[in-house]
């Protein structure tokens, strides 16, 4: 077939930007290790608590090293259960340093929902029957939003709870 | 017996709608295909309008309704049942103009319609009666009333015998014309048809063999992620269902009216074969941040993916080379001066162009999305909403709607009159402006981290939703703008079909450049593509589907909205 000098320019100029982000989103994943969140562990959806981490007492924060953070979360609708404090009231925000390293784990005990700490790259869906979990690094202090983003019923829109990052 | 004003009626139209080359029984065909489509514009724009309006926080919804059914019927009756009846009533013109339609094509075509349209219906008075707040894309396991289930499979079912009804007329005309090329706007349709076909089958085995008996209370338990990969696997090549149709005016209607020809008609097919190839095996790029999906396999889809936004560069090329020399040989000269040369204030041009325009914003955001750990900034955020808003809101839309601005009176025997043609554009005008600001509020709100499909909320008074809501006002104000632009529409659809003047408006059909080369009758071996298609899906899907089938979980019972009360 034949083709138009320009529109060979074009199609080759056109072809090797995709190449071009395609390689850079390569080198991201499988070199560098940034991919997207894709824990392949699953649990029973309707027995969660058979899991260690969403037993009640490991919800919530949870420090597991010098400056390492597990955070264990259950989602069910409309609320993210992070565990009880002291007084035994249902703990509505976890306190984290700046720089620390912090695995989010989540999973859900009844409908699909989302995780998602606004203003940072954590991000994910809990679905029924599997562990989501993405590993980060929150270098900015301040106070994010964590929300559900994805529809999950009437209240769907009042699922939240909050992340304060500070300076040590 | 038919009284004599009626015949005498009936043979006028018929006579008009013949000389515009659409035999009066396939006009009646279309047209009440698109009758449903405005009638869902007209619906589905007023609670866009309640949803932009809720989300100031200053209005609340009457009578009790629930933010959420609103939002489902929105979502219902634009994304799916204005597309798919437009789409397939546009795509019965220009197959009965280009191959024609015999008696019995057309039995089957009203058939698929009245089908259709009761499984709309039922759809409809499940999601009135508040069993099916489920959302257009309803994600097990929240789970919708049986009914809401059947209704949409009907819709299917009915459009799987509009595919049959439009590969039989383009395979009996090969089949008649042995060795030639097809139309071109003929064999666009069957590309687009065999899409349909193909996705569809997914969305069909989730909703039959999953969701049907789930909600019956047949089975206990659902499969989650199985469904919602066999949902993705038809979701994404729905968005090229939309899509496609828009190409075909922009490739085999638009040059016509531009005063110019098909650039290439080598190109044009080569741009929908490679939709046929690369639109379906790319689900996994709406599933990049769900768990039990192997990376890797996630990656492989992302390329993919890109590789689909190949046959759209080629076809802005071929744009723009048909405008130029359009434009060259209306004796405008310059770099961009051959610009002047278009017909601007024609609005069947005017509308299809600002859509081509919002596509080049909408494209590269699209790449955005599919940048696999980029989603991860903008995965169902606001931003996302914005994103299909120009893909589907702006560009697929006005294209429709510049396809309304001939197709309409070409089917009604009228004309289109100077008053409705400077109406269609500030119509364009408007739906421009309006856009612009809601669909630029949505991707700047996404990116700080708004949350798409929610109601209003303060999220406890943080800092960060006190920032969304000043974006979710800019919302409002560009959704009342496009409320205003929906009026206008609907106004200019009625006219265009009761009280304009009776003549005979022109079926815009391009002819190809004379110094094209021949089309190379590889695009015609069907098998090859089809075969090639089939390959390409096979690769990405066998290896990640099988693996989430030996990883599954438990299943997961149902869950009723208004979820917890159950």
């Amino acid at each position: 077939m034949h083709l138009h000098k320009y529109e060979k320019i074009w199609i080759i100029f056109g072809t090797g930007a995709l190449l071009a982000f395609l390689i850079i989103l390569g080198i991201g994943a499988f070199y560098q290790g940034s991919q997207p969140p894709s824990c392949m562990v699953t649990i029973d959806p309707q027995n969660v608590q058979a899991h260690e981490a969403f037993k009640e007492e490991n919800l919530g924060l949870n420090q597991v090293g010098d400056n390492e953070y597990v955070v264990n979360v259950l989602a069910s609708a409309f609320n993210y259960n992070l565990g009880k404090d002291e007084n035994g009231s249902p703990v509505k925000t976890i306190r984290i340093p700046a720089g620390a390293n912090v695995t989010f784990q989540a999973t859900t005990s009844d409908v699909i929902h989302g995780f998602q700490l606004a203003g940072t790259n954590v991000n994910m869906m809990l679905e029924p029957g599997y562990i989501s979990e993405y590993e980060t690094t929150l270098d900015k202090p301040g106070t994010y939003t964590l929300i559900c983003n994805e529809y999950c019923g009437t209240g769907h829109h009042l699922m939240m709870a909050t992340v304060e990052v500070f300076e040590e | 017996m038919m009284n004599n004003t009626a015949v005498s009626q009936q043979t006028d139209q018929g006579f008009l709608a013949k000389k515009a080359g659409l035999p009066v029984k396939d006009a009646r065909l279309t047209m009440a295909h698109m009758y449903v489509a405005f009638v869902s514009l007209l619906i589905g724009g007023l609670m866009g309008l309640l949803q932009v309006l809720v989300r100031t926080g200053k209005f609340t919804l009457p009578f009790g309704i629930d933010y959420y059914q609103v939002l489902t019927v929105h979502g219902v009756i634009l994304a799916l049942v204005l597309t798919t009846f437009f789409i397939i009533g546009f795509q019965y013109a220009l197959m009965s103009k280009t191959v024609g339609m015999t008696n019995g094509e057309r039995k089957w075509a009203w058939i698929s319609f009245y089908i259709m349209l009761i499984g709309t219906a039922i759809t409809a008075v499940l999601i009135l009666l508040g069993k099916a707040s489920v959302l257009y894309t309803f994600y097990a396991p929240l789970q919708a009333h049986p009914l809401f289930y059947i209704g949409l499979t009907l819709v299917v079912v009915g459009s799987w015998i509009a595919v049959f009804v439009n590969l039989h007329q383009f395979f009996s005309w090969k089949k008649k014309h042995k060795g030639e090329v097809s139309p071109l706007l003929a064999f666009m349709v069957a590309i687009n048809m065999i899409i349909w076909f193909i996705s569809t089958l997914g969305v069909a085995a989730t909703v039959v063999i999953q969701m049907i008996p789930w909600s019956l209370g047949l089975v206990d338990e659902i499969n989650i992620l199985v469904s919602r990969t066999l949902f993705w696997y038809f979701g994404h090549p729905l968005v090229y269902f939309w899509l496609l149709p828009a190409y075909m005016a922009w490739y085999g209607i638009i040059p016509k009216i531009i005063g110019g020809k098909i650039f290439s008609d080598s190109l044009a097919r080569m741009a929908f074969i490679m939709f046929l190839l690369f639109s379906i095996p790319v689900g996994f790029h709406h599933q990049l941040l769900e768990p039990g999906i192997d990376p890797f396999w996630k990656y492989i889809q992302v390329v993919l993916t890109f590789a689909v936004a190949i046959p759209s560069l080629l076809t802005a090329f071929s744009m723009f080379a048909t405008f130029e020399s359009a434009g060259r040989a209306k004796g405008y000269t310059g770099l961009f001066g051959f610009m002047r040369g278009l017909p601007w204030k024609d609005v069947r041009f005017f509308a299809p162009f600002v859509g081509m325009a919002a596509f080049v914003p909408a494209g590269a955001g699209g790449l955005i999305n599919a940048s696999h750990q980029l989603n991860q900034v903008v995965h169902n955020t606001i931003w996302v909403t914005g994103h299909f808003h120009l893909t589907l809101a702006t560009t697929v839309i006005l294209t429709f709607f510049g396809i309304s601005y001939w197709l309409i009176p070409v089917l009604t025997g009228r004309k289109l009159d100077a008053h409705i043609n400077r109406l269609g554009i500030i119509q364009t005008i408007v739906w421009a402006v309006g856009m612009f600001i809601m669909s630029g509020a949505m991707h700047i709100a996404g990116l700080l981290g708004a949350p798409r499909r929610s109601s209003y909320s303060e999220y406890g008074g943080s800092e960060q939703a006190m920032e969304w809501i000043g974006y979710q006002y800019a919302q409002a104000i560009g959704g009342s703008i496009l409320f205003i632009g929906i009026l206008l529409m609907v106004y200019i659809f009625v006219y265009m079909t009761f009280f304009a003047p009776k003549g005979q408006e022109e079926f815009p059909m391009a002819e190809t450049a004379e110094d094209a080369l021949p089309t190379p009758m590889v695009f015609e071996n069907w098998k090859l593509w089809i075969g090639l298609a089939v390959t390409l899906i096979l690769f990405a899907y066998t290896i990640p589907f099988i693996d989430i089938i030996q990883n599954s979980p438990p299943g997961s019972p149902p869950f009723k909205w208004p979820i917890g009360y159950n």
